[in-house]
């Protein structure tokens, strides 16, 4: 197992590389000179000539890639030339906010798309399979500021019954310590701040959450149907299992691995979509982080969001590779 | 015992086959979603094709004396805040959004496309070098690449779509090398090369038109993602450099100041969005269906 671990640690290395020649790149994509179009065009012959310091940009290609690979690996990732912060700082501040998002997403796409799966598989080609394959359908071809645009209309325009914006009223007086607001609700013993972050959570994690939604119902009634039709499902019924214990202990355990698979890659896309989902709903993290610093040419804020966002990608599937190979001790040895 | 497949008493139907193509048309006429998606796409194209000729208005022209008029006769769709009328800025935006999308799935599968098969066909340490860019690219979420793209590239609409082939790229290169792996084992493979066929002549006569297939299922299904990313950017406020230009992401951003007042201005480039992104998934996975039968349910 550890060597499995190993292995799958070493291999991220490269990818890595990869990663960092790429965002190189970025930086030259710049129309002109490099350091004027980070600084602005009113930023003083000083600091141009600075920022060219500081990229390297008299020096050969070669060299600038190796002075950013040795920045980015001491953790200096630039700073925002807006508060001149730097971009680690302000991305560390902001992430809760998107992690909070994100994991509720989540919750909502497992905790409806796996039961749905499950439902359909149970129906499969009957009339309550059908609707569960149009739900999916819609999930994957409504993007998320078209749906979020839809709740938000319906839910806090037409009826009122959600807030359409924010992350908590803001006269609730809610103390940020961790920047989770659920968490510092609990923190200030006041149930009243926590309903109003949840309220204010419902609509874009549903929005947020439909796609992987759509694709883990697909997938998990597609594993069910897999595993419901293999032989020792059979003889399971056969001996005259309880068709609940089949369920749970024959056809779940088994229909459980590509599940685990899909949940790990959704999180590439749910950072990728909180991107959008920040600004429908002016929920203050790194998606608005990154959006915000489009319209500011804040170029290392871009660069290094993107950095940031696609490290912890890999993390996160290298752990559900490990996770995998725990649910499934054959992966380990192949 | 099983049943067994045909009748007893009944002939046997036989039909010549047609040839994977020919076979792959067959199946999916009589693929019902395929059809609906079918439907869905021939009006996308038709709104964009024949948008100067139905549109009731031109996609620029109308005066702040009509501005956010509900649905009516005159405007079916209701006018915008600058009083233009919705349905034909409707209709033209489904030129920008089938050309941007049409446009980057090319590019994407042309850049994609080669990557693939240099990684797939020569293999070795280009194969290695190659795909774990395909990884790193992979690893950046794709709509988050997309406005890294066009912020650093500049605003216009050759950069959206650069953008967007850039975000498929990894997806076509990862498919086409896949399929080009295992086609390498296969018998018909080892015979052209065993009467003398050189690598490439190998390579493009023989392994690339046997994995065309998966390719295209996923040009079609890119096609969807595709037109909703063109949107999200134009959302994000990335869109094409004019503002006044009829782009449907563009067009709900500027809906969502007038969510109380005008909400048809939100649902009708919503629907089309949705409607094109629908059409392009249904044909996508039917063409997947019909393509491989094995992969039918």
């Amino acid at each position: 197992m550890l060597r499995f671990i190993v292995r799958r640690l070493l291999g991220v290395i490269p990818v890595l590389f990869g990663l960092s020649i790429l965002l190189f790149a970025f930086i030259h994509l710049l129309p002109g000179d490099p350091a004027t179009a980070i600084l602005g065009q009113h930023a003083t012959a000083e600091r141009v000539a600075a920022m060219r310091e500081y990229l390297g940009l008299n020096d050969p290609l070669w060299q600038q890639y190796l002075a950013y690979l040795d920045r980015i690996l001491h953790g200096d990732l630039g700073a925002s030339i807006i508060n001149n912060q730097p971009v680690l700082h302000e991305f560390l501040v902001r992430f809760p906010a998107t992690i909070e998002l994100t994991v509720a997403a989540m919750i909502f796409a497992a905790g409806v798309g796996i039961p749905l799966g499950r439902f359909a598989a149970r129906h499969a080609q009957h009339w309550p399979d059908g609707g569960v394959t149009i739900v999916s359908l819609l999930g994957i071809s409504i993007p998320v500021f078209v749906l979020g645009l839809t709740l938000q209309y319906i839910f806090a325009v037409q009826f009122d019954l959600l807030p359409a914006s924010g992350r908590i009223d803001p006269r609730a007086g809610l103390e940020f310590r961790t920047n989770f607001v659920l968490i510092d609700s609990i923190l200030m013993g006041s149930p009243s701040l926590f309903i109003d972050g949840l309220s204010h959570l419902i609509l874009p994690a549903i929005a947020l959450g439909s796609i992987p939604l759509a694709i883990i119902t697909r997938i998990t009634r597609a594993s069910v149907l897999d595993v419901t039709n293999e032989d020792y499902v059979r003889t399971a019924r056969a001996k005259g299992l309880a068709e609940r214990r089949i369920n749970s202990r024959h056809i779940m355990r088994n229909a459980w691995l590509p599940v685990v698979t899909v949940l790990g890659l959704q999180i590439g896309g749910l950072l990728g979509g909180a991107v959008i989902t920040e600004t429908v709903f002016g929920w203050g993290g790194v998606g608005t982080f990154a959006v915000d610093a489009i319209f500011n040419r804040d170029y290392f804020v871009i660069q290094n969001t993107i950095l940031i966002f696609a490290v912890i990608f890999l993390m996160v599937n290298l752990l559900v590779d490990i996770l995998y190979a725990v649910l499934n001790p054959r992966i380990r040895y192949a | 015992m099983a049943a067994p497949a045909v009748p007893v008493g009944q002939p046997i139907e036989r039909r010549a086959s047609r040839g994977l193509w020919g076979d792959a048309a067959r199946r999916l006429m009589r693929n019902r979603p395929a059809l609906v998606g079918l439907v869905f796409i021939g009006i996308f194209v038709a709104a964009a094709i024949l948008a100067p000729f139905i549109a009731p208005f031109g996609p620029l022209e109308g005066g702040l004396a009509q501005r956010l008029q509900p649905p009516s006769t005159v405007h079916v769709m209701g006018t915008d805040a600058q009083g233009r009328d919705e349905y034909s800025r409707v209709l033209f935006g489904a030129q920008v959004s089938l050309i941007a999308g049409i446009a980057s799935v090319i590019m994407g599968v042309t850049i994609g496309g080669s990557i693939g098969a240099l990684a797939g066909g020569v293999g070795g340490k280009l194969d290695a070098v190659l795909m774990r860019f395909v990884d790193a690219m992979l690893a950046v979420p794709g709509i988050l690449l997309a406005i890294g793209i066009v912020a650093f590239l500049g605003r216009g609409l050759p950069q959206i779509m650069f953008a967007v082939a850039v975000v498929n790229v990894p997806i076509f290169a990862r498919i086409l090398r896949g399929s080009l792996l295992s086609l390498r084992e296969s018998d018909y493979v080892t015979a052209a090369r065993s009467i003398g066929a050189s690598g490439p002549r190998v390579l493009v006569r023989h392994m690339l038109p046997n994995s065309l297939s998966p390719l295209i299922v996923a040009a079609t299904l890119a096609l969807a993602t595709a037109i909703i990313d063109v949107a999200g950017l134009g959302f994000l406020g990335l869109g094409p450099p004019d503002p006044r230009t009829p782009e449907w992401g563009t067009m709900l951003t500027d809906a969502t100041k007038f969510i109380r007042q005008a909400p048809w201005l939100l649902f009708f480039p919503g629907a089309a969005i949705v409607i094109s992104a629908i059409g392009f998934n249904l044909l996508g996975d039917g063409l997947r269906e019909s393509l491989d039968p094995r992969m039918r349910r």
